[in-house]
């Protein structure tokens, strides 16, 4: 893990996407978390430097961010969402039993450095509840036996799929993702999941399209 | 009531989110009526469609690219606001990994309407597979020539760039998510100037969301009469409704505006069996509670606000009678503080204070006056910040001592929460069922 020639070349890959090179800062350090699994000094130096910022007001972005990590993360960074509605259909059961299971609290690492347990905020999976994220892929309709089953595959080093997604990359391969380098997975996982078509599946049943809403009646009708 | 996909129309195919996929079902088709017509007509029809802002304010939208000056000398923006953060909306992150071309496409539409030759999709970082599907469609539709130089031989260009944040509710607000995309931490901006004045790097600036622009195409596809049939007089169209929690059949219903939770419920088989239906939100947290008195409410931005809430977002969180409301409020609360940018003070202190306050009543450890104390620091930030994070941490809190004032006393008098946790679970639903 070091920063090296190549790394500053894809930041300045990352530069030329913006019309300003500031907003390239948040995929840097997005690479820099590639490269080193969590953002060091080293990499906001090489950061400010490409830039033209002070490593003050690059680590000034860095703790505004929750993605940001500035401590070295696991292999698998495993976030429990625990806002009201997950936390109330069992999210806050699997945290509980994950932090007892792992033997950790929260953001702290298992002591083999594979996994670091974290609570998450709403992650936009909510008709999916209770869902759990794994380097930021989606788990959901979890329970506590499988999110222990879950976490016990990740730790053995077996392969993980997301209900969603694709197979499980390790952290810093998503980061590499993060920061705008595809890795060509974009084809993997369902369309849509089942909760995702709740309302298309009925629309099919009951013949219901947007076309046979009464497209004649004129909006002064409606009015009335 | 009837249901309406047309976002959704196509999620079941399995390649929906592929170039393929899309323009077998006629994608990309508004585009060229589009640049076939002079910008401004865009704009107009846009008005004339009556769509509103999906992203919770219902701002219209048309009236949003209006508000850009032309012949100003200066580069245009449009930024879609895809950073999906807003706890109980799940409605871009679907439309997205299933459908991102009608987005692209939609951009393309909105940039050639407010004369933008470069535009972002800024995508919360949380989701990476949503970021792949987008990635992955902007690169199909520039090697199809959707984007880049003279697009379609119009001699319209445009540059799109698809951007991960990292981590920030803030940034769904629209000046933060400008801060951001310039790679500053992310606080909202004071307005005036507004972003349509200075915007990105202090030039025009169209921020709308993810929804809004994607259903464009069809309103260009169809007409603005067809759009306006469905929905109301003054919230018109179709939408994404998103169902969660205490539901049989949670999930996504894209239907007209102006259909009632009691509709919605009906379809989706109704609060799980055996149970009743306690509290719910309309539009996600920040829009107030509203309660098992309401299922007949008009879900348009009109109706909801009648009923002393916001239509938001369409995240409409159900919860049944196993839930214990100061619990959920105070999590609520929790994220507020945790996701206060600090710019403030009434919003970084006083959610900070709400949460203590909350926490004490929870454990059964508060008295009877606290509710008034959490009423009047409510009262202190309502309206008192730069952005509506702080006003939206006081509506879970004025709503549920409006409507459940006897639980939070019930926590006092028992000393402690009377609710049973795992009766609230799903693991505890499927026993019972």
């Amino acid at each position: 893990m070091a920063l090296t020639e190549s790394t500053r070349e894809e930041m300045r890959a990352i530069i030329a996407r913006y019309p300003k090179p500031r907003s390239a800062l948040l995929p840097m350090l997005h690479l820099v978390q590639a490269e080193e699994g969590h953002v060091t000094p080293e990499g906001v130096a090489l950061c400010a430097e490409l830039l033209d910022l002070t490593t003050a007001e690059v680590a000034a972005v860095v703790t505004f961010y929750s993605m940001y990590k500035r401590r070295p993360v696991g292999d698998y960074h495993v976030g429990v969402c625990t806002n009201t509605l997950c936390a109330v259909l069992g999210g806050d059961a699997i945290f509980a039993a994950l932090k007892e299971h792992l033997d950790v609290g929260n953001d702290e690492t298992t002591a083999d450095g594979t996994i670091t347990l974290e609570h998450v905020e709403c992650n936009a999976a909510c008709d999916y509840a209770p869902v759990l994220m794994v380097n930021w892929e989606f788990f959901d309709n979890q329970t506590v036996e499988s999110a222990k089953e879950l976490v016990d595959r990740l730790r053995a080093g077996q392969e993980v799929t997301s209900t969603r997604g694709p197979r499980v990359r390790t952290f810093r391969e998503v980061e590499r993702v993060l920061a705008g380098f595809p890795d060509g997975l974009a084809g993997e996982g369902p369309a849509a999941g089942p909760a995702s078509l709740a309302g298309l599946s009925l629309a099919r049943q009951r013949g219901d399209t947007a076309a046979t809403a009464p497209v004649d009646t004129p909006p002064a009708a409606k009015e009335a | 009531m009837q249901l309406t996909p047309v976002l959704s129309a196509h999620w079941d195919e399995p390649d929906s989110f592929t170039l393929d996929g899309y323009r077998r079902q006629g994608g990309y088709g508004a585009l060229p009526k589009a640049l076939g017509r002079p910008p401004d007509e865009i704009v107009q029809l846009v008005k004339d469609s009556g769509l509103r802002g999906r992203g919770g304010a219902g701002f219209p939208t048309g009236m949003k690219w209006g508000f850009i000056p032309q012949g100003d000398g200066k580069p245009h923006y449009l930024v879609v606001n895809a950073d999906e953060s807003e706890p109980g909306t799940c409605k871009d992150t679907p439309l997205l990994m299933a459908n991102p071309h009608v987005l692209v496409e939609g951009i393309v539409i909105a940039s050639y309407a407010i004369r933008a030759s470069h535009a972002f999709i800024y995508i919360r970082g949380e989701i990476v597979h949503v970021l792949r599907r987008v990635q992955a469609a902007v690169a199909e539709a520039y090697a199809a020539g959707f984007l880049g130089k003279d697009i379609l031989g119009s001699g319209f260009d445009l540059e799109l760039t698809v951007h991960a944040g990292a981590g920030a509710y803030i940034c769904g607000e629209e000046t933060a998510l400008l801060d951001s995309l310039e790679g500053r931490r992310g606080q909202p901006r004071l307005r005036p100037p507004f972003p349509a004045i200075a915007g990105l790097y202090a030039c025009p600036t169209v921020v709308n969301n993810v929804e809004s622009i994607a259903s464009v195409p069809a309103i260009v596809e169809h007409g603005a009469e067809w759009f306006r049939a469905m929905g109301t007089e003054k919230s018109a169209g179709f939408t994404l409704y998103s169902l969660s929690g205490h539901v049989v059949r949670p999930g996504q219903y894209e239907a007209p505006l102006g259909v009632t939770l009691r509709e919605l419920l009906d379809l989706a088989g109704g609060v799980r069996e055996g149970h009743e239906l306690k509290f719910w939100t309309p539009g996600g947290s920040s829009t107030p509670l509203l309660t098992a008195a309401h299922l007949d409410v008009p879900l348009d931005y009109e109706g909801v606000g009648a009923a002393g809430s916001m239509l938001g977002t369409k995240a409409l969180q159900i919860f049944d009678e196993t839930t214990c409301v100061v619990r959920a409020v105070l999590r609520w609360t929790e994220f507020y503080k945790h996701e206060s940018c600090g710019k403030c003070t009434p919003c970084r202190e006083g959610t900070y204070w709400l949460v203590q306050v909350l926490d004490r009543l929870e454990r059964g450890e508060g008295t009877e006056a606290d509710l008034d104390t959490l009423l009047d620091l409510s009262d202190n930030i309502l309206g008192r910040a730069f952005c509506a994070l702080g006003d939206g941490a006081t509506s879970p809190i004025t709503s549920s001592i409006q409507y459940f004032r006897e639980e939070y006393l019930a926590h006092l008098e028992g000393r402690g929460c009377p609710f049973d946790p795992v009766a609230a679970t799903v693991f505890a639903g499927a026993h019972a069922s």
